[in-house]
């Protein structure tokens, strides 16, 4: 059996803020190594770290066999210093170029295998500049410090319903 | 060969309607059109945020860094930058004849990017417009309308992707940023359980692929009328060929056909490939516009991609792959085929060489070799051109001294057919716009137009929360009359 909870970051380290779900799987990474220090042994076994550039449609085959599924990325509208929110697969028209929105996803999973999705959740980190070859912006940096915390306190919290207190975890930061 | 709607003779009196950017096509596009008071076209254009800041992204890094660094280029062909780079920077190395492991191992990885690439633009993007129709809802042309009318090719479509993202994972070492073509040949091969994980489904692959040609041919007979007259105009082809004239995506020489199909040039060498090639820049486009030297710019563009390559080879030296060229090339007469929607048939071609050729490679006990290298006398400059799914790429890079690079020049597949692009949405303007009110389904047909080049524009970040489409009309006076957004959730913004 997979891990049960997929942690799956998008984003293009290259691309300025683009890096902020990349950057911040990397964090999560060397902490769930460490044992997550606080929580001790065992939390690396839980989770199962993917990073690409784009969402794409065979990507609904990485999320069979999960209790949950963990999109991170950088959006361009988002509040500040990012939303999390949880997903619903969505049926309704998907007109993004070659990649897919993490809603469209779940959908392509539905029509794949006939059956509901695991629960999935977005982390979207603010981000302002995505130019090739751009450093993470000041602004990002501070929402990537941010974005972590919550995100430690969310992988400790894993098992629990703690995960559907959405937005008002975030207003609280 | 040109078309007269590049420039209006007073755009200044005239209504512009932009389509920005392009929904299921890479990065930034925007279509622009002129009309006069009585919906006439005056001008169309094309305008592409091309990649930006290439040079600035590689000048000063050290040359063994580039085939990973370049890879950031682009989230959609990765991997061809990976190899591109590689095999411009054997020839710094020294490297002129890689080891038969590094060499089929290359080729495995390119293939297995072939088919990933080809299943996705046929399954996913072009699929929901040649199944339902250029009209049809905007609910239905996606994967999910797909997925909810025809099942099993939306399954197959999936799965076809995820057999061609096994391919590279096992190859380049790493599901992306992989790091096993180095200049000089490769730093892994297969293990013989990787060789047997990807071997079980090969055939699996090659029936499906063949089993998509037929679809996409019916499809094309079913309704060869509008297939053959869709946006279509003449075009000068090129790609890479073999030595024998055999159909090559890894490596080769550049071969050159005018629009009758005749051959006008053989047999050039990567490295000269500036002896052939020159870019033109407009003051309306970001992106430049190649040609080939000896025609000048007005005669010299030319067309890139599946369509060119299927046209352009003497036989494709898969069994399946080559009767399907042969009927194709029957089919198409004694010209070349120049209509934008045969792409999607001749991709499909491509994508049965694909699994062919990998299902072949797998059998070749040279895929799990140990002699991944060879280095010779170094050089300062390197050349790499190879055909990525969208069309020929080219790879340009100096290398000083110290081991920097001093300039890197790269002509991608979508600057390739820019010019070509142009003229399939002025042809597809004056089919179906000229004269009418502007509806979704009629701009969905320049989209269409476009979508069957499988244009990779800038690359751009996915991020969330973009529009991917905008409609904009404004009058002479560049007042907005009106405007139309489409949301990637499907909602529409009027106002």
């Amino acid at each position: 059996m997979p891990a049960a909870t997929l942690i799956f970051a998008i984003g293009n380290e290259s691309r300025g803020d683009d890096a902020l779900g990349p950057l911040l799987l990397r964090e999560l990474a060397s902490w769930l190594k460490d044992g997550g220090r606080e929580k001790g042994e065992g939390l690396l076994e839980q989770f199962e770290l993917i990073e690409e550039f784009q969402l794409q449609i065979e990507h609904a085959m990485d999320i069979k066999d999960r209790k949950r599924v963990f999109f991170i990325d950088a959006g361009m509208d988002t509040p500040s210093p990012f939303h999390f929110y949880r997903l619903q697969a969505s049926d309704q028209p998907v007109l993004y170029s070659h990649a897919l929105s993490p809603a469209a996803l779940l959908n392509v999973y539905v029509q794949f295998y006939k059956e509901s999705p695991p629960d999935a959740y977005v982390l979207c980190i603010k981000g302002e500049t995505f130019e090739l070859g751009e450093l993470l912006s000041g602004n990002a940096c501070e929402n990537l410090a941010l974005a972590l915390t919550f995100a430690k306190q969310c992988l400790l919290e894993a098992e629990s319903s703690a995960w559907n207190i959405t937005s008002s975890r975030r207003n609280n930061l | 060969m040109s078309n007269s709607l590049e420039t209006a003779q007073h755009p200044e009196t005239l209504r512009r309607i932009a389509i920005d950017p392009i929904s299921r096509v890479e990065g930034h596009g925007k279509v622009t059109i002129l009309l006069d008071e009585n919906n006439h076209i005056h001008q169309v254009r094309l305008h592409i945020a091309e990649f930006r800041g290439f040079e600035k992204f590689i000048q000063g890094r050290p040359y063994w860094e580039v085939p990973v660094m370049v890879q950031r280029l682009c989230g959609i062909c990765p991997v061809s930058h990976h190899l591109a780079a590689s095999k411009a920077l054997d020839a710094i190395v020294g490297a002129k004849q890689l080891t038969p492991t590094a060499d089929k191992i290359r080729r495995l990885m390119h293939h297995g990017q072939m088919l990933q690439s080809h299943a996705l633009h046929f399954f996913h993007l072009c699929s929901p417009d040649l199944l339902f129709g250029f009209d049809s809802e905007v609910s239905q042309r996606n994967i999910v309308g797909i997925a909810a009318k025809y099942p099993e090719t939306a399954r197959r479509g999936i799965l076809l992707r995820k057999y061609g993202q096994e391919v590279i994972r096992h190859t380049a070492g790493k599901r992306i940023h992989g790091t096993s073509s180095v200049p000089g040949g490769v730093n892994k091969s297969l293990s013989l359980a990787e060789r047997d994980e990807l071997l079980k489904d090969s055939e699996e692959m090659v029936a499906w692929s063949r089993d998509a040609v037929q679809l996409v041919k019916e499809l094309h007979f079913k309704n060869s009328e509008l297939y053959n007259s869709f946006g279509a105009f003449s075009a000068n082809i090129m790609s890479l060929t073999a030595a024998d004239g055999s159909m090559d995506l890894y490596d080769g020489q550049l071969r050159g056909r005018d629009a009758a199909g005749h051959i006008m040039f053989d047999g050039v060498k990567d490295q000269d490939y500036t002896t052939l090639i020159a870019e033109q820049v407009k003051n309306w486009s970001y992106m430049k516009f190649p040609y080939l030297k000896t025609l000048g710019p007005e005669q010299g563009w030319y067309r890139v991609g599946p369509l060119s390559r299927v046209q352009n080879c003497d036989f494709i030296a898969t069994p399946l792959a080559e009767i399907e060229r042969r009927e194709f090339i029957a089919y198409s007469g004694k010209s070349l085929l120049h209509a934008p929607l045969a792409y999607h048939w001749t991709r499909m071609i491509e994508m049965l060489h694909a699994a062919e050729t990998i299902r072949d490679l797998l059998h070749d006990n040279d895929i799990m070799g140990s002699d991944l290298t060879v280095r010779g006398e170094r050089g300062f400059e390197g050349v790499g051109i190879i055909e990525a799914p969208r069309g020929t790429l080219i790879h340009h890079y100096r290398v000083d001294e110290n081991d920097l690079i001093s300039m890197c020049n790269l002509i991608v597949s979508t600057t390739h057919n820019n010019q070509a692009m142009n003229e399939a949405v002025r042809r597809v303007a004056q089919q179906y716009l000229h004269g009418h009110e502007i509806t979704e389904g009629l701009l969905n047909h320049i989209e269409v137009a476009i979508r069957a080049f499988d244009p990779c524009l800038s690359c751009a970040t996915h991020a969330l929360g973009k529009m991917p489409l905008e409609v904009e009309v404004l009058d002479a006076s560049g007042e907005q009359m009106s405007y139309l957004a489409r949301a990637g959730d499907g909602a529409s913004i009027n106002c």
